[in-house]
């Protein structure tokens, strides 16, 4: 414990590390991804083409080359993120937002298609049917699923630290390279900290799941 | 075209085909209807009449021929169709009520959204209407949580909220327990006396002659004959309406 102590400072900044990764990350793929789903269920079609084209790309490639080209490869086209944490958001964004469509498209497709038609029947364009009708009940069949996504994001943040972003897995390498008598002590808290993020979400989705429900 | 005339028809197809793949749906159909006319459309499954009903606001497309609504063609896609739409009520078999949505909500979406009427005046309306076809009290409830016929009766104020020139009835009491069907009705019939134009697809031979200017007849994708409904009821000219009468009004 007093190991673990000493280095608090560094384990407490590399837990808010993580969690911001997750959190922001989270959110610019839930907007990415709600754009793309729109785009994939729209009429027009080269957008449909576009969100596939991007859904197929992001959702077949591992996370690590995505993290390597937006690091590396973008300095070929003299372009850079300002910092190594804007890289790894953006490298996360990217990669889960084509997970976030699919998902919203399923619960988007869950829809029945009267709904839309209603709307449609009203005077609403494609976008407001979208927005007032169809996403609010897709949202609330897809908590289950978004959830999932949003714990293997959280999980997935840990890909940042071979990317010289001193979240909780960079933090446990060092400390555990420098101190393997403590290895478990490191292991314990580096895997608290991610437990600390990721259970109270699932109990968080659970809630949210029974509140938002809708009757049919 | 004197379609372009105030006064002309209020619906008018012309030359209107339309396929599901290899399947002719609508053939040939030619359908005026004046402002403040009741046309039923009748028919045997299969006939059309539905997929007649839901090209007059191009929820199903065609490719053949032309609708014109209070004169204007209507437009194929996008902000145009959607404005035309507003003016163009309906009201489904399976009532389609926003789930997530109170029932006043339901009905103050379009002319808040649409209309960009206010809040306050959105929901007086909506009150007003909900009175009107007896749903007042059942305002903050959510769809589910009413009876069938009281969710079609929404479903007509919803349309009524946005002061539509012409209401479409696509099998309104098709999915109704019987006991409901002639809450339902007794709205249609009302709204047809105080001069609505209405076009309703229905298997209700009672509210056709009660309420109906014409009777329209539809087999295999034509229309096969159009009277006023004593003359269609009485004296069906065509074998096939003939037959079909025989066969519902039996039992």
């Amino acid at each position: 414990m007093q190991f673990l102590s000493d280095n608090s400072d560094l384990l407490w900044g590399a837990f808010l590390t993580t969690l911001s990764l997750a959190v922001v990350s989270g959110l610019c793929a839930l907007v990415l991804g709600t754009v793309l789903a729109g785009m994939r269920v729209s009429p027009v079609p080269p957008l449909r083409g576009l969100a596939t084209f991007y859904v197929e790309v992001f959702r077949n490639t591992p996370l690590t080359v995505v993290f390597f080209f937006l690091a590396f490869g973008i300095v070929q086209i003299d372009l850079q993120f300002p910092s190594r944490f804007l890289t790894a958001v953006a490298a996360l964004s990217l990669y889960t937002a084509a997970f976030v469509c699919e998902a919203l498209r399923s619960g988007i497709n869950s829809v029945p298609a009267g709904q839309a038609e209603a709307a449609r029947a009203l005077g609403l364009t494609f976008g407001q049917s979208l927005r007032q009708v169809v996403l609010p009940q897709a949202f609330r069949t897809v908590v289950p699923p978004l959830g999932n996504v949003w714990i293997a994001l959280a999980k997935n943040t840990s890909i940042a630290a071979g990317f010289a972003v001193t979240d909780l897995t960079a933090a446990l390498q060092r400390l555990a390279n420098a101190n393997a008598d403590q290895l478990l002590a490191v292991f314990a808290a580096v895997v608290a900290g991610y437990l600390v993020i990721t259970l109270p979400s699932a109990w968080l989705i659970r809630v949210v799941e029974t509140r938002v429900a809708i009757v049919r | 075209m004197t379609s372009q005339l105030a006064g002309g028809p209020l619906v008018q197809l012309t030359g209107v085909n339309k396929w599901f793949g290899e399947l002719h749906v609508l053939q040939d159909i030619d359908l005026s209807i004046d402002r403040g006319e009741v046309v039923v459309v009748i028919g045997p499954s299969g006939s059309g009449k539905s997929t007649l009903c839901r090209t007059i606001n191009r929820l199903e497309s065609i490719q053949q021929g032309e609708i014109r609504i209070d004169g204007e063609k209507l437009p194929e896609e996008g902000k145009a169709l959607a404005r035309l739409r507003s003016d163009v009520g309906m009201v489904f078999q399976s009532f389609n009520l926003f789930a997530h949505k109170t029932i006043l909500e339901n009905v103050t979406l379009a002319p808040t959204r649409v209309r960009r009427q206010g809040k306050g005046q959105a929901e007086a309306r909506a009150r007003e209407l909900l009175e009107r076809v007896g749903v007042a009290h059942q305002a903050d409830k959510y769809p589910a949580q009413l009876s069938g016929g009281q969710q079609q009766r929404v479903a007509i104020a919803r349309a009524l909220a946005m002061d539509p020139k012409v209401i479409l009835f696509d099998e309104p009491t098709s999915a109704l327990d019987p006991e409901m069907i002639n809450e339902v009705l007794d709205v249609m019939t009302s709204l047809a006396r105080e001069g609505m134009t209405m076009v309703v697809v229905t298997h209700e031979m009672g509210f056709a002659r009660r309420a109906a200017n014409r009777v329209v007849f539809m087999d295999g994708g034509r229309i096969v004959e159009a009277a006023d409904p004593e003359t269609f009821f009485t004296a069906p000219r065509s074998d096939r309406a003939r037959d079909f009468l025989s066969k519902i009004l039996n039992h």
